[in-house]
């Protein structure tokens, strides 16, 4: 079976997830072989969630635990009084 | 999910059993029971407010709410997914409340129509985890997850920078799981647009190892 990209295109999130079908999985596989324009959207997407997975992208605010903590320590008196 | 992970539904046995300490009067223990869980409420807040002060309140005021609701917590849950709930409730209660942001952006329409396309490019240079410590690269990240329409943020984030799987992120965000799979596939194809192009340019092709 032929497919086109865009219908390859539906099925990215799915196929890096590993939740399509053994067939629907063959076709995408077949057609990201022979079609680079798909193979780089894939690899690129798959790219992008592997640096966005990392901490360095969103930082904590100096001392945010400490502040945290602090507070809750506050809390905790207070039920205690 | 792992093997020897948690069975369906249910928290991890070390935590339930630190909630009914808790519970029980040992209230010191709460500080432990949400280390886990400082740095994802506060993302999740941030990602909804935008400014860091605000994302921090919001996340100190949602994990208090949480001490005081302790026992109000259903032991089938998992505490992570109850504590993101509160979080992104407080996050929303915030912008209702209104400091100027409006509210229809958070109201917006369920899937629009269409598909989204990618950017095309005929083949992708791999980036490194190393270009992490280049400031701009973090920032043109950073932006486009800020700009994308709310609820394919959440989504995006629960999965993607907290790692929660389709159970938890439906359960987090109280929708379906089809929901879930239906926004993830959008974010990331949104991203993709927005960023592969960016990303490229902030890659120089020349050299082989630019960050090495
Ligand atoms: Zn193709």
């Amino acid at each position: 079976m032929v497919i086109d990209c865009k219908h390859v295109w539906d099925h990215i999130s799915g196929y890096l997830d590993g939740e399509l079908s053994a067939e629907e999985r063959a076709i995408v596989q077949k057609h990201l072989e022979h079609c680079e324009i798909c193979s780089a959207i894939l690899d690129s997407t798959r790219n992008i969630l592997i640096l966005t997975a990392d901490e360095r992208v969103f930082e904590l605010p100096l001392d945010y635990s400490a502040r945290l903590h602090a507070r809750l320590d506050e809390e905790i008196r207070r039920l205690r009084a | 999910m792992t093997a020897g992970g948690n069975p369906a539904g249910g928290g991890k046995p070390e935590e339930a059993r630190r909630i009914a300490s808790i519970l029980a009067g040992n209230v010191e223990e709460f500080h432990e029971l949400i280390r886990p869980y400082e740095r994802s409420v506060y993302v999740m807040a941030l990602a909804l407010l935008k400014v860091e002060a605000d994302a921090e309140e919001v996340a100190q005021e949602a994990l208090l709410k949480a001490f005081r609701n302790l026992k109000s917590f259903r032991a089938e849950a998992r505490f992570g997914t109850w504590l993101i709930s509160i979080a992104l409730n407080e996050a929303r209660s915030r912008l209702r409340r209104g400091t100027g942001v409006k509210l229809e952006s958070l109201d917006e329409p369920e899937e629009a129509p269409g598909h989204i396309s990618p950017a095309l490019l005929r083949d992708w240079r791999e980036i490194p985890s190393e270009a992490l410590e280049r400031l701009e690269v973090r920032a043109a990240l950073q932006q486009a997850i800020a700009a994308l329409p709310p609820i394919y943020k959440e989504v995006f984030l629960l999965r993607e920078a907290q790692e929660m799987d389709i159970r938890e992120t439906a359960e987090a965000l109280g929708i379906s799981a089809a929901a879930v799979k239906v926004r993830l596939h959008r974010a990331r194809l949104m991203l993709q647009a927005t960023l592969a192009p960016q990303l490229r340019r902030l890659n120089p092709g020349r050299r082989r190892f630019p960050w090495s």
